[in-house]
């Protein structure tokens, strides 16, 4: 068994996460509060007048779903990753630091931690989409949403985890929050398609991962989408892949000070 | 290996031995040179004012920063080849919090716990032990949150044993804590030492807790020590007893008692006159004496032994206490 392999440590950083995500419960709720307005409000004000290249035969709210739930995952997920600042701030970063634990399976708990909250706050989110009259999709759908929600997580975790390595306090979380994750949410085609931008928008939308989860679950859950779902799913994967690596090689160069 | 090998600085059975230890930062030298030998079951000391180096010291034994140059040996393992086997066998408690305080007590211990890779049995009955060794028993399963200062400390002390270490540092145990806390942690620290066997390492800038609880005490200032025993033998070693006078016309006493061949210095303010006298139970009744001679009225006297305030003052030339005045002075000036 490698050192980096540590299961009983990777389970137990995840029972932490799954802990404190149960008791903090006004997180929960008003985490889901901002992509519900947005789907009510949007869905139905827009409505008429819907952006260029929405499909005719898709309801808006329903286009916008999947958008929402893209959000709902990217922020949920970050918040887990950038936790990392709070364990800093009380403490408990030095605990975790001075295990004899790698790094490697650190950053692998967090990430599974930090994957299944956001995974259930995903799911709660269309639960309550589904009151606002979100249309539920067949068999394949089930299949592919869950496949690209846990991606989208795993993604954004590492993001968190990247970003909160190499920030020292929570000067920059807004920073953060204003020039990385409302770009990335604005150019995943969440609210409409990227056709919309001018070309050189349209460039960089396609270099934001979240696009590929949004199209990706779009066709999971309405059947319409830009890219096929398997390259949706491909390059995705990539992006999921080149973040681990990030979150876990600049997370081994914090120093416990 | 050269250095491990090196005639006298083998790690035979000591808890720990370190070989000309020393971290630089930037423009300073936090540690410098330092050698020391610990024995297994001492409760040894590392007595300074604040920023003497005693932090980044302990701080290179448990393999949280790297030294600059030197090397030292934790419980047979090399600090700088061996880190993980180091942290197994070692207990940290730090200098400031570091609980989880949206978990219980026992749920800070269970994680504790499982990061050092024990099993389901031993951890149960290690958790039960622990929390009764720190008197938590009660509060285990109450969120860390609704912990008092005093809690928290012992709830830190009981998960650095949890792992059944060889060596547990403590860096400033009681810092912020109140006196009477201050003294149960005093006896919890006792406690374990003696029923765990663990060697323990405590940093501290208080006389008394040195003094208290320490078999041994390394005196530190500046990333060096400066000298290194039992509290009894440095006390000892400055040479003297501090007798205290309290009379009428202290002047005349002071010029009278200078002429005696046994005072080796005396001062006075007021009423008061304090002296340094070699065996001064002896001379107690000389001092009454020479007071009769010149017509001087004895209130009291005392006599006492050198505290260890007088043999860091003794060593370092200066008072921990004016030490700890300055800093606060210093962040009252820093941060309006």
């Amino acid at each position: 068994m490698k050192a980096w392999f540590n299961p009983q440590a990777i389970y137990v950083l995840w029972l932490r996460e799954m802990k404190r995500y149960l008791r903090a419960r006004s997180r929960i709720i008003g985490s889901l509060g901002m992509p519900f307005f947005f789907l009510i409000f949007l869905g139905t004000g827009f409505k008429q007048f819907r952006p260029a290249g929405v499909p005719d035969h898709v309801d808006y709210l329903q286009y916008l779903a999947p958008g929402m739930l893209a959000v709902v995952l990217q922020f949920g997920s970050m918040f887990t990753g950038m936790a990392i600042l709070w364990d800093r701030q009380f403490g408990f970063l030095k605990e975790i630091m001075v295990a004899p634990v790698s790094r490697v399976a650190i950053v692998l708990g967090r990430t599974l931690g930090g994957m299944t909250t956001a995974f259930l706050q995903g799911v709660l989110f269309l639960a309550v989409a589904c009151i606002a009259g979100l249309q539920l999709p067949g068999l394949s759908g089930w299949a592919l949403v869950p496949l690209f929600m846990l991606l989208i997580a795993a993604s954004f975790v590492n993001v968190g985890i990247a970003v909160a390595s190499v920030m020292h306090d929570m000067q920059g979380f807004g920073l953060v929050m204003n020039f990385l994750m409302i770009p990335l949410f604005l150019l995943s085609g969440a609210l409409f398609p990227i056709e919309n931008f001018p070309e050189w928008v349209q460039v960089l939308a396609l270099a934001d991962p979240l696009l590929y989860g949004v199209d990706g679950m779009r066709f999971g859950l309405l059947g319409v989408s830009r890219f096929s779902p398997v390259l949706d799913g491909l390059i995705l994967c990539a992006f999921c892949t080149a973040l681990v690596i990030t979150g876990a090689f600049l997370f081994s160069r914090v120093d416990v000070e | 290996m050269i250095i491990v090998h090196h005639a006298g600085w083998h790690a035979f059975m000591e808890a720990i031995v370190t070989h000309e230890l020393t971290k630089h930062y930037a423009a300073v030298t936090a540690v410098n040179k330092v050698s020391l030998r610990v024995m297994p079951g001492e409760v040894f000391g590392l007595l300074g004012p604040n920023g003497a180096g005693k932090t980044t010291f302990i701080k290179m034994l448990a393999t949280l920063t790297t030294p600059s140059s030197g090397d030292a040996v934790v419980c047979g393992h090399r600090i700088t080849q061996d880190r993980d086997a180091v942290r197994r066998c070692i207990g940290m408690v730090f200098q400031d919090p570091a609980l989880d305080d949206r978990l219980t007590g026992r749920e800070n211990l269970d994680f504790h716990a499982r990061m050092y890779g024990m099993k389901r049995d031993d951890r149960m009955k290690r958790l039960t032990d622990v929390l009764e060794l720190v008197g938590l028993a009660e509060k285990a399963d109450v969120l860390v949150k609704q912990y008092s200062g005093g809690m928290k400390r012992r709830l830190e002390i009981a998960r650095g044993l949890m792992h059944f270490p060889k060596v547990l540092f403590l860096d400033e145990p009681t810092l912020g804590l109140d006196p009477q806390t201050r003294y149960h942690i005093w006896e919890y620290i006792r406690q374990l030492n003696a029923r765990e066997a663990v060697t323990v390492i405590l940093t501290t800038h208080y006389m008394e807790e040195a003094d208290a609880l320490c078999s041994r005490i390394g005196i530190i200032d500046y990333g060096t020590v400066i000298t290194v025993d039992t509290p009894a033998v440095l006390k000892n070693s400055i040479g003297h007893d501090i007798v205290t006078i309290e009379a009428t016309h202290a002047e005349l006493l002071r010029a009278a008692l200078e002429k005696e061949p046994w005072i080796q210095s005396v001062t006075v303010s007021d009423s008061t006159i304090v002296a340094q006298v070699r065996e001064a139970e002896q001379k107690v009744a000389r001092a009454v004496f020479c007071a009769q001679e010149v017509g001087a009225q004895v209130r009291s006297i005392t006599v006492r032994k050198p505290s260890l305030e007088d043999v860091f003052l003794h060593y370092t030339g200066k008072r921990l206490r004016d030490d700890a005045l300055d800093i606060r002075e210093q962040r009252r000036g820093g941060h309006p």
